[in-house]
């Protein structure tokens, strides 16, 4: 992206103006373009998918009115948000609470610059890509913290000191189960984590050995719970705390908390692919050899594609599992998934001393593990379907 | 020992039951929903669906009604008005008004159990959205009609039989359970 800028301002496109304020211009540009043009669609159309496969993991229907499948659901909240007062309780400190959402979509959007879309489309590719994902999103507790404080009311301060407690319990299994990655990377930019790994699922971290195969695992609960997704939403739980942290806020304030968390969830996909699913990597083929558009768009395609399965997991997750307790929820963290992540990491540690052709192996293993998994889980769907009585479900009427 | 026993098949119980748990809801996933989009068309209207005995919203039928008020003097709320007044030209007492406020109504169903003839009763309708309170009063008199007076030995006049016959049934199934005898106790 600065080389692009540094060759427009060679070609004189900018003549008489500051190198620093075009960069200034330029960065305040590409950051309304993603914003309007990917960020916002992606949260909204999440936003509607997430209710929709929801109702229909309950036997329910779901919104399905507005345009095709209710596909522009998300329009229409989102307009009745905007249009909505926006409240600010007299009670609560004013400057707080108008800055916390900012803060929370802050630490969501500023992810978005390290996110590899592609060999080539990418913001910016920092050294340390994966540390600063893991720094920005930690801005987001501060903002969850600052809601709860600031809206001077006993539901959200208790939802946001859960929230602070879970997001920094579990950034430890997150981040030791990154760790496992860096280790094997040898570099934490995510280009270079892209890079090391291969197009082809064996060639992909996830599947390197046993150990990064559970981490991947721990990664993910992790980051679920990082960002208050349902199993471990205890910081917004509806049947204790109203609305946790957001009970107070309404309107536009009230939309971005949401959209932050939605948006969070493909974030939450594209780590986890970038980390252990080979992100962007297509295989060779010649007609990719002539065209790099081609190429591009084949690449941007399969990270989307593999981010956004990540984020029908997470919500297949919240259809299934129910809300944790609290000390359930800590116990899971600090006695389940924080000694199990320094296991991945030093089970990972072993692997790499191991000759390259023993590691081979491991990971053929475990790839034909995770392959066995997969079968005997379509097995069980096809046992379930079948052992439901079929005419309790075929009969809209009843 | 044991201790790591059990840590060892707790993480195995987590991990087999999501496993088990997430297979159960994709294929819900698979399988048609059991609820159908509220307004949308099923074979059948909704309101035909609903049992007789369902208590929708109250329905008057004007031509087999006495006029008596036992309805309007039952009713705990007093959301049914009935105005009644003799008619100088015909010599005859004339409904002015019969009003139902169905905002206020709260579906007891006393006021039919006290009409002698079944003109009162509850429809099979439920929805009562409107834009404003006054939207929500049924008028069954627009124009002033006049009492229904019951003859001897049945009614004989074909247009006003099956009305006579529908509320009477509906005396008999809903209004007085055990059959006949209204308002004994």
């Amino acid at each position: 992206m600065q080389a692009f800028i540094d060759q427009l301002i060679k070609d004189g496109a900018f003549a008489g103006v500051p190198k620093e304020v075009v960069y200034a211009i330029a960065m305040v540009v590409v950051a309304l373009v993603v914003l309007s043009a990917f960020v916002a669609p992606l949260a909204g159309v999440t936003s509607w998918l997430e209710r929709r496969v929801w109702a229909r993991m309950q036997s329910r229907v779901g919104p399905n009115r507005v345009g095709p499948q209710g596909i522009l659901q998300w329009l229409a909240d989102g307009i009745k948000n905007l249009l909505k007062e926006d409240l600010i309780p007299s009670a609560s400190d004013a400057k707080l609470f108008s800055l916390a959402p900012y803060i929370v979509f802050m630490g969501f959007l500023c992810t978005f610059v390290v996110i590899p879309f592609g060999a080539n489309l990418i913001v910016a590719d920092l050294n340390i890509g994966i540390l600063y994902i893991l720094a920005v999103t930690s801005l987001v507790v501060v903002g969850i913290l600052m809601a709860g404080w600031a809206s001077n009311n006993k539901w959200s301060l208790l939802g946001g000191m859960r929230s602070a407690a879970q997001i920094v319990s579990y950034e430890i299994p997150a981040g030791l189960s990154i760790l496992t990655i860096i280790f094997l990377a040898g570099t934490m930019s995510m280009q270079g984590i892209i890079k090391a790994q291969g197009w082809a699922p064996w060639d992909w971290f996830l599947f390197d050995n046993p150990f990064t195969f559970a981490a991947f695992f721990l990664y993910f609960t992790a980051a679920l719970a990082e960002g208050n997704r349902t199993p471990f939403d205890i910081p917004e739980a509806e049947s204790e705390l109203v609305a946790g942290y957001v009970t107070e806020y309404s309107g536009m304030r009230f939309l971005f908390f949401f959209f932050a968390e939605w948006g969070n969830l493909y974030v939450i996909g594209a780590v986890a692919t970038t980390l252990f699913l080979g992100g962007w990597q297509v295989p060779p083929l010649p007609i990719f050899d002539n065209s790099p558009v081609l190429l591009g768009i084949a690449q941007f395609v399969t990270f989307f594609l593999k981010a956004y399965a990540w984020v029908f997991i997470a919500m297949w997750v919240r259809a299934t599992l129910p809300r944790v307790r609290v000390d359930q929820l800590m116990g899971l963290c600090w006695k389940y998934m924080v000694p199990l992540s320094f296991v991945c990491l030093l089970g990972t540690i072993g692997f790499m001393f191991m000759p390259a052709d023993g590691r081979r192996i491991f990971g053929i293993i475990t790839f034909g593990f995770a392959l066995a998994t997969m079968i005997n889980f379509f097995r069980r769907v096809v046992f379930q379907i079948r052992a439901a009585k079929p005419e309790l479900y075929f009969k809209p009427q009843i | 020992m044991r201790a790591v026993v059990n840590y060892a098949k707790d993480i195995c119980a987590v991990v087999a039951s999501t496993f088990e748990g997430m297979s159960i809801t994709f294929s819900h996933l698979m399988r048609r929903p059991m609820t159908i989009q509220y307004p949308d068309k099923i074979p059948v209207p909704i309101q035909e669906t609903l049992p007789l005995r369902y208590r929708g919203i109250l329905e008057v039928d004007l031509d087999i009604c006495t006029g008596c008020l036992a309805c309007e003097r039952d009713c705990p709320i007093t959301c049914i008005t009935i105005g009644i007044e003799m008619d100088k030209e015909t010599k005859q007492r004339q409904f002015k008004h019969f009003d139902i406020d169905v905002c206020k109504c709260m579906y007891c169903g006393l006021c039919s159990e006290a009409c002698p003839t079944g003109a009162i009763r509850h429809s099979q309708e439920f929805e009562g959205a409107s834009y404003n309170p006054a939207g929500l009063v049924r008028h069954f008199a627009p124009q002033p009609a006049n009492l229904y007076k019951p003859k001897k030995g049945g009614e004989t006049e074909p247009k006003l039989i099956t009305k006579v016959d529908i509320g009477l049934k509906y005396l008999d199934e809903f209004a007085t359970p055990d059959g006949g005898g209204a308002g004994e106790e």
